[in-house]
């Protein structure tokens, strides 16, 4: 914790001095957001979206059918503003779901695709991206402009995400790191990442409406799923499955927690 | 096979902005994989086409990013002006798409 | 060599002798612009020669060629940049990152029709000043800005 609060920031080129001690100043923050601002208004996102639109459309798989209607939360095939709703519970499933683990349940029930064949290959690479991240980039967009608005009603849906909470602040792995250590208090950095508290809607609003979103520094639309697989990785945690109750879970608090945004994704991110 | 590629050519005030979005490696050719360079494959030359004339021709090289997305902008224009885009590059692979202003 | 591609490899100054092999109908259009790529301006290693290669060696700073960029960049692979010209007869614009192992990363040419704007995103190896040549009537005008290139994050 202490480590990561007296970071130090290298940074090449014209700050002569190594080893400086740089606090985010206004100049740093305020150019950094013109780069996020300008980086998003010329981003190639859209053309996730656009493949993933077909994907959705086509008919695939053993029932030769397509995903036109799966059922979002919203009513089969009902696209538009779904994700601003995610995670929901699903009656047909038993279970609280967000957006990743319905589009496997849509390729099992309505595709006829085994689990296993749904989530094969569901992180791509620059060259070849997974038709996962096509479709999120796909369903994310349809729900662009509109306000975020996930729901703890039901008792298996406030249930998750105090399962959520509980996992964020939860300390385990070799490090004894929990999600908290990096996103649970003010003023946090990493290198030139000021890191957002994710348990507060200040943070949650700004983070959780930008995800899915185009990595600039990797050329890859990385999702949701992908985001929280790679910061158990970091903080020496298993590895969980896809669309886990725990990566739900978490899903579910960042977004309850994001409510009254406007959901502005997918984003482009460094 | 190309990627797809994408404009959206809007009318402004005395002027249309017309943005691309183009899926390319952009290999520069010196990332090495195992230990053997990725041979260079990038985009070399970008034309822009307004009701079938010429208006922009760029020469770029595999300092411009992955996935390109460039904006450019005429003078004037109005709705339903063709935009085509096409491009070509150093492997001779090209692509091209068409959409009307809108 | 025909005369249309001699006349296009020329570069710079031969802008109004292409205009007037075009208007005395030696060259058809579609040849003229038919693809080239500068070879050997994209093959320079550093600024000076890569600005010598578009025959830009003369070029003087101007207030009226305008560069819009982020300061900062989260990442080098990804630079933002928005390039415009306000000197009048603006027939192209060059762009050059100068600590780039080959700076010149693009160069477009306006026809009738076109705004002398360009908005694009190059990579930026390290930090670096960008610099931006418009040229006009034969003659070029530039200015630069530098940018931070930065690794964010945690590596993830």
């Amino acid at each position: 914790m202490r480590a990561l609060r007296g970071s130090v920031l290298l940074v090449a080129g014209a700050l002569a001095t190594a080893a400086t001690l740089v606090r985010a100043d206004d100049t740093t923050r305020q150019e950094i957001q013109k780069y996020q601002r300008m980086t998003s208004e010329s981003s190639p996102v859209e053309l996730w979206e656009l493949q993933g639109a077909d994907l959705w459309k086509a008919k695939r798989g053993p029932k030769n059918a397509s995903l036109e209607r799966c059922d979002l939360g919203m009513g089969p095939g009902v696209v538009k503003g779904a994700y601003a709703h995610l995670p929901r519970y699903f009656k047909d499933t038993g279970r609280v779901q967000d957006l990743e683990s319905r589009l496997v349940t849509c390729m099992t029930t309505l595709q006829g695709f085994t689990e296993a064949e749904a989530t094969k290959r569901v992180f791509g690479n620059a060259d070849n991206p997974s038709d996962m991240e096509y479709l999120a980039a796909y369903v994310a967009g349809q729900s662009r402009g509109t306000k975020m608005q996930v729901s703890t009603k039901l008792p298996q849906e406030k249930e998750t995400y105090e399962l959520g909470k509980k996992l964020f602040f939860y300390r385990a792995g070799s490090w004894d790191f929990s999600c908290a250590s990096c996103h649970g208090t003010e003023g946090k950095r990493i290198r030139m990442q000021e890191l957002p508290v994710l348990s507060e809607p200040a943070g949650a609003r700004g983070t959780y409406t930008t995800w899915p979103g185009y990595r600039v520094s990797v050329s890859q639309l990385k999702t949701m799923q992908w985001r929280i697989n790679d910061c158990f990785r970091q903080q020496r945690f298993p590895e969980p499955a896809y669309g886990s109750e725990a990566t739900v879970a978490l899903t579910m608090f960042m977004a309850v927690n994001a409510n009254g945004a406007t959901y502005n994704g997918p984003g482009t991110k460094r | 096979m190309p990627g797809p590629m994408k404009i959206r050519a809007t009318v402004h005030d005395g002027y249309t902005d017309i943005r691309v979005l183009m899926n390319h490696p952009m290999e520069t050719g010196q990332r090495k994989v195992d230990g053997k360079p990725v041979p260079a494959h990038f985009i070399q030359n970008v034309t822009v086409k307004v009701n079938g004339k010429t208006v922009v021709e760029g020469q770029i090289s595999q300092a411009i990013s992955r996935n390109p997305v460039f904006s450019f902008r005429v003078k004037g224009g109005n709705k339903g002006d063709k935009i085509h885009i096409g491009w070509t590059d150093n492997k001779g692979e090209s692509n091209q798409t068409e959409t009307a202003v809108a | 060599m025909d005369e249309g591609r001699r006349f296009v490899l020329r570069g710079a100054g031969a802008t109004s002798a292409l205009a007037a092999a075009l208007a005395a109908g030696l060259l058809r259009p579609e040849r003229v612009l038919a693809a080239t790529w500068n070879k050997a301006a994209f093959a320079a290693k550093d600024p000076a020669d890569a600005l010598k290669s578009i025959g830009a060696s003369d070029a003087v700073d101007s207030s009226d060629v305008m560069l819009d960029l982020p300061e900062i960049a989260e990442n080098g692979a990804v630079v933002p940049i928005e390039v415009s010209s306000k000197v009048p007869g603006t027939t192209s614009i060059a762009v050059l990152i100068e600590k780039n192992p080959f700076p010149l990363a693009g160069q477009f040419t306006f026809m009738e029709g076109a705004l002398p704007y360009v908005k694009l995103n190059v990579k930026v190896g390290q930090s670096s000043r960008i610099r931006v040549v418009a040229e006009a009537g034969g003659k070029h005008y530039s200015t630069a800005k530098e940018v931070k290139v930065t690794i964010g994050g945690c590596g993830g």
